[in-house]
């Protein structure tokens, strides 16, 4: 990353104003009036939104990964590890709001039991997704020497990067799910088809992306500048 | 005949839209909120709190930008 990226501050205030705008403009411009969502669609701006990010930062990871492993640069697996991490905070803040929102629609509204919501392919595959990643840290950890633990955790890294796509993209959309894109749904397919979402959504849903991505990436600098730091001084004693 | 089909596909689809216009004024939302003007607490409530951490992070930019310029 060049110290252009790191430091000019630029994409750092656009990461606000979309968030501004994030917050301004889903609670106050239209929605669509749809049954059993009602209102909580806007929770699209939020909880989905925590979900893309999420997928965004691994991908960033396992660039990293896959870049240390052609180089041994050790800087590389500093920030495959932080961006790492910011995006497991990214899906476990999307787990917690999903069990929020589904209490609200599927149980109370739907009349789903509950035995019926924890059967949900999505959850359970997002659930081992980020199980995965967890075990991606414990990896990490449980090494002594610093390029034995980049080197496996790096392969690790790539891994968990090729699960997450059956976990949380193919299985649900394969075996039938409560959330949107599966067989048969009336929602269409709205990952894969941008017309599946109503325009009025997508005008905030769009920039809220990009906002709370940079904000991710924000994050996930200053741990990765921290990280560098530390090094630095256990290196100059 | 082939006309006769079109007219009644015509005729089926504004039913069917006025059908899915009429459910779509059923579903209950927010109205009551929006009028009152209400929601326009939350906003500020949210952007309070947007701000707060926005500044928080800033001011930890900052604080490590420093550190780096010591250890240069």
């Amino acid at each position: 990353m060049s110290s252009f990226f790191v430091r000019k501050s630029w994409w750092k205030i656009l990461s606000f104003v979309l968030l501004a705008y994030t917050i301004i403009g889903g609670f106050l411009l239209d929605v669509p009036r749809l049954p059993i969502l009602n209102e909580s669609i806007r929770n699209l701006y939020f909880h989905v939104c925590m979900w893309f990010g999420m997928m965004i930062l691994f991908i960033v990871s396992f660039i990293y990964s896959i870049k240390y492993l052609r180089t041994s640069n050790h800087r590389n697996d500093i920030f495959a590890s932080k961006f790492a991490a910011v995006g497991s905070l990214f899906g476990i803040l999307g787990y917690a709001t999903g069990t929020i929102w589904a209490n609200y629609t599927w149980i109370t509204d739907q009349n789903q039991s509950l035995a019926n919501v924890l059967k949900e392919p999505k959850l359970i595959g997002a659930a081992i997704a980020l199980l995965i990643y967890g075990a991606y840290f414990v990896l990490r950890g449980s090494f002594t020497d610093i390029d034995k633990r980049a080197r496996v955790s790096a392969v690790y890294n790539i891994f968990a990067f090729a699960m997450l796509f059956p976990s949380i993209w193919i299985i649900p959309r394969l075996v039938g799910s409560l959330h949107p894109g599966a067989p048969g749904s009336e929602s269409g397919n709205p990952a894969l088809v941008f017309n599946d979402i109503d325009s009025r959504l997508r005008i905030v849903f769009y920039p809220a992306i990009i906002g709370w991505t940079l904000l991710g990436v924000w994050i996930a600098t200053i741990k990765i500048r921290l990280q560098l730091l530390k090094d630095k001084t256990l290196i100059n004693v | 005949m082939y006309k006769l089909f079109l007219r009644f596909l015509f005729i089926a689809g504004c039913l069917f839209l006025s059908c899915a216009a009429f459910a779509q004024d059923k579903v209950e939302m927010a109205d009551s909120m929006r009028s009152n003007g209400k929601i326009y607490v939350v906003v500020a409530v949210c952007l309070t709190i947007l701000i707060g951490l926005f500044i928080y992070v800033f001011m930890l930019d900052k604080k490590i930008s420093r550190f780096e310029k010591n250890k240069e």
